[in-house]
């Protein structure tokens, strides 16, 4: 395996087995009906997971995922085809399937191809396929021996490594070629306990776009420590009362508000369509001055990042939200043609089996001028959430959710008793109207979070400082 | 690859990777053949074709387990992918359950006609699948001038899977799939765009209903919500459309798994032969069912397909165990994982049951939420109508539902006649007094 710091494009198109002559036939072929836009997407994708139960690291499971997406587009409309055998024939064949989307019109030669350098957001020190399955095991039975040595009340604990690289090579009709190598690590920590005769679990996870080197000792010992303590503050949780009420989102994980209220609402194929409830509000107020949200893919080594986009676009912060007014959607090449405006770098797709679409990346909201305390001091009666497993939202109607693992209610200014297990839902107009404190306090999620669209996963992160909403739906007990 | 050089690839494999020092292996070759076409605005908004082959290959190396698969079928690839995943095996802890399934539960006969699989597929062209999705979006379009969007669709799966295993058991599958369907939004005064869609899932293209009635479905769905609000919070006596009842049967067969037994995840553990849910609900897994979307001779273990009546009226009869957390329980294996849904229906459809609530809530759809199968606690965003002396009088929104499986199951007082046919859970309408729900 070639060492990625000296990887040029010549080893992209050898790793693939392709050369510039063969991709410009295929993009040849691929326009043929008259076309207006060919790109052709090469990806090999290698994950492992490692698993310990019952104390012993005794599953592994593999995956090695090779082929080459060939898209063609005439206005707004998609040809799409893919092939895992990367041979000149194949190509062909997908390309002919591809350009079937397009009827008549004259066939276009493809210029010359130039390769389009990018910045690094994600410099590993060691690639994954040399990491073999001994180094990670020892990760698995630390993580399991602390556990069970933190609380008597742990009975059982499953605890997954995951970790995963991409090479992409992407040429287009326009004469742009990149190259990018993606990895992935993740490690999962899940725990039952049991007080009583009562048993409740939990779960905590870490994931970057990083190497083995981000699970440092102190990573070690916090998937220990939080999967313990989420799990064992569930046996005093109570369920709120059913309702409206204030809810305040500690920074971090939920982030996840923005991802559901607002982040796929501007997604601009939803408006492109007409179809988001975020359709013709852009340089309109949305709300308080104090929030500004972002969409952002080059924070270094942070789970959402792409170095370039699955489309070739270079990839940057784009603001959604600037002082309270709707600026921009997040856009890919046939929203950006559309719209007029330059890309975003938000095409992105789960793999060479999908053709690209807007996608967040890392959705978060800038610090604001109110301290953490003053927030939850401010609280009469409400909910503090803290810990998240999901959340969904309709595009149009704007009715959004995401489901609370634990909290604590705030009582009378302070947080008291924990609770589990409740989902929220908001309509996210009327919630972004509604956020009336913002803190100084930015923290962005750290878990292994996957947005799903149209039936494609990719990898994301979000994140909050400490945010009050004066108003959202509980899901409690009348 | 024909059937009988996928044959000969998997028996290739599994031999080479039984000479690599494996003890036991099986290899599963899966082939898929896909197209989707989706038509919006009068035009051909996206048109994909594909066929994919994968090859998987589940290793035992003296009771060490690995389960690994790759889409590169080139016979050097693939030799240096056996041998690199026979070496990492190896360093992984030995685990006294980890065996292929004895061969007892292999099933006898393979060759029963589940009717799964259309032999008209390839003579469907493209042309009529694009006709069709045309003629959808055509319809529902003309349903109402506050449709802003339709988006419809045409697609279908043709898949083959054949399985070896090293201790003597062969097996194919080969099903189809059609779908057909629409998702349309409107556009309400209040500048909210409420969205809905109808789709239909078969295993023969005959047995798709007319473009006609999916596109109007997907508008009447989709106009049905315009104006919606939410209501009060409080206890509401709740009717569930077949179509989503799935997710609330989840409540039940997350925790009904052999890992959450053994994992001690599930509060149903010790509950076996004991009353679990209203005795209204009989839930039978029938891997059998001829066309059924989850129909199958053997489960992912190569375990003989077996109809079993899971829950009898409310009492709980089986698990969901595999042959390998069967094992670590000690007890006998059923199958890991649900097949078709069916259940013992009533007397009443959906219509009728609604025209005897005097006040009550529809849900047709749900948003979010999540389930913890340790505890049973539950809760999820819902959509539906509000319904007033029989009748649908405003569509809501933006509302929660929240429970404990446990109670929640026996609050169950009605099921209907009319099982949903395009999905593996077929279940019907369900009627629950006093669910909780949180609004205003």
């Amino acid at each position: 395996m070639l060492k990625k710091e000296v990887m040029t494009l010549n080893d992209y198109y050898a790793h693939f087995e392709v050369e510039e002559g063969i991709i410009r036939k295929v993009i040849t072929e691929a326009l043929s009906n008259g076309g207006d836009y060919c790109d052709v997407y090469f990806q090999h994708q290698i994950s492992n997971y490692i698993g310990l139960e019952d104390k012993a690291v005794n599953r592994a499971y593999s995956n090695v995922d090779f082929g080459v997406g060939i898209r063609v587009l005439k206005g707004d409309q998609t040809g799409y085809s893919f092939t895992e055998e990367i041979t000149p024939q194949a190509m062909q064949l997908a390309a002919k399937t591809a350009a079937n989307i397009a009827a008549s019109g004259k066939p276009v030669n493809p210029v010359p191809l130039k390769l389009h350098s990018h910045s690094n957001y994600y410099p590993i020190e060691t690639l994954w396929e040399e990491v073999s399955i001994d180094k990670k095991m020892p990760y698995l039975q630390t993580i399991n021996d602390k556990v069970f040595a933190l609380d008597s009340r742990v009975i059982k604990s499953t605890i997954w490594f995951a970790n995963q690289t991409a090479y992409m090579l992407f040429a287009n009709s326009e004469g742009r070629v990149v190259y990018d190598y993606q990895p992935m690590g993740l490690i999962l920590v899940s725990c039952t306990a049991e007080q009583e005769g009562r048993r409740e679990q939990n779960f905590f996870n870490l994931s970057a776009r990083n190497g083995i080197e981000f699970f440092t000792p102190a990573n070690v010992d916090r998937l220990a420590k939080e999967a313990v303590n989420s799990t064992v503050m569930l046996f005093d949780a109570v369920k709120p009362k059913a309702g409206e009420m204030e809810v305040v989102l500690a920074a971090g994980s939920s982030g996840i508000l923005l991802h559901e209220a607002i982040g796929h609402g501007m997604e601009a194929d939803f408006n492109r369509k007409g179809i988001s409830i975020f359709s013709d509000k852009i340089n309109q107020p949305v709300a308080e001055k104090f929030v500004s949200i972002v969409d952002n893919g080059t924070n270094p080594h942070i789970r959402g990042s792409i170095n370039i986009d699955d489309e070739g676009n270079d990839t940057e912060e784009t603001v959604l939200v600037e002082n309270g007014i709707l600026r921009s959607y997040l856009h890919d090449r046939i929203s950006a043609n559309y719209y007029q405006v330059k890309p975003t770098g938000n095409g992105r797709r789960e793999s060479f089996r999908h053709a690209p679409i807007p996608r967040m990346r890392n959705t978060y909201m800038l610090p604001g001028p109110h301290k953490k305390e003053e927030i939850i001091s401010s609280v009469n009666k409400g909910l503090y959430a803290e810990m998240f497993s999901n959340g969904q939202v309709n595009i149009g109607g704007g009715d959004f959710t995401f489901y609370v693992k634990s909290g604590y209610l705030i009582e009378n200014g302070k947080l008291t008793r924990p609770v589990k297990d409740v989902n929220i839902i908001g309509n996210g107009p009327d919630v972004l109207k509604n956020i009336v404190m913002v803190a100084d306090d930015l923290k962005m999620a750290e878990g292994g979070w996957t947005c799903g669209k149209n039936g494609q996963g990719v990898p994301v992160s979000q994140g909050l400082p400490t945010v009050k909403v004066s108003k959202m739906t509980v899901g409690g007990i009348n | 690859m024909n059937n009988k050089e996928r044959l000969a690839l998997a028996e290739w494999a599994m031999n080479l990777t039984l000479q690599k020092g494996a003890s036991e292996a099986s290899v599963v070759i899966f082939r898929q053949q896909e197209v989707k076409i989706e038509f919006r605005d009068k035009k051909l908004e996206t048109l994909k074709q594909s066929i994919q082959n994968s090859l998987s290959l589940q290793i035992y190396v003296d009771h060490r387990y690995s389960e690994n698969s790759t889409n590169d079928l080139r016979k050097g690839s693939l030799e240096k992918f056996i041998e690199d995943v026979v070496t990492s095996t190896k360093y992984l802890a030995q685990d006294e359950y980890r065996s292929l399934p004895n061969p007892q539960y292999y099933p006898e006969n393979t060759n029963i006609d589940l009717k799964i699989k259309d032999e008209q597929y390839e003579s469907l062209t493209l042309s009529e699948r694009v006709k069709m999705a045309a003629e959808i979006e055509e319809v529902a379009m003309a349903q109402s001038s506050h449709i802003i969007s339709t988006t419809a669709w045409c697609s279908d799966v043709h898949s083959l899977i054949t399985r070896v295993h090293s201790n003597g058991f062969s097996g194919d599958f080969e099903g189809t799939r059609f779908s057909a369907g629409a998702e349309v939004t409107v556009k309400d005064k209040d500048g909210c765009r409420p969205e809905d869609w109808y789709e239909a899932n078969t295993r023969f293209h005959k047995e798709l209903p007319s473009s006609e009635m999916l596109g109007k479905n997907a508008a009447q769905r989709a106009l049905r919500k315009m104006g919606q609000k939410k209501i009060a919070s409080g206890r509401y006596n709740m009717l569930v459309e077949n179509r989503v009842g799935n997710r609330l049967i989840s409540l039940l067969t997350k925790p009904m798994s052999g890992q959450a037994l053994q994992q001690k995840s599930s509060f149903l553990e010790g509950m076996q032969g004991q009353k679990i849910a209203s005795e209204k609900l009989t839930l039978i897994d029938d891997p059998l069912l001829k066309t059924g979307m989850g129909s199958r001779l053997f489960d992912g273990e190569g375990l003989a397909a077996q109809r079993r009546t899971m829950i009898d009226k409310g009492v709980l009869q089986y698990y969901y165990v595999d042959h390998y957390y069967g094992k670590k329980l000690g007890i006998e294996p059923t199958t890991g994982s649900s097949s078709n849904f069916v259940f013992e229906y009533g007397t009443r459809k959906l219509e009728e049951m609604r025209k005897d609530i005097r006040e009550g809530i529809l849900i047709t759809g749900f948003i979010g939420g999540n389930s913890n199968p340790t505890t049973g606690d539950f809760s999820f965003g819902i959509m539906g109508s509000l319904i007033e002396n029989g009748e649908f009088t405003k569509p809501i929104y933006e509302m929660n539902i929240s429970g404990n499986a446990k109670e929640f199951w026996n609050q169950l007082v009605e099921v209907g006649n009319d099982p949903y046919p395009y999905a593996s859970c077929q279940s019907p309408s369900l009627f629950f007094e006093k669910i909780s729900f949180s609004g205003v």
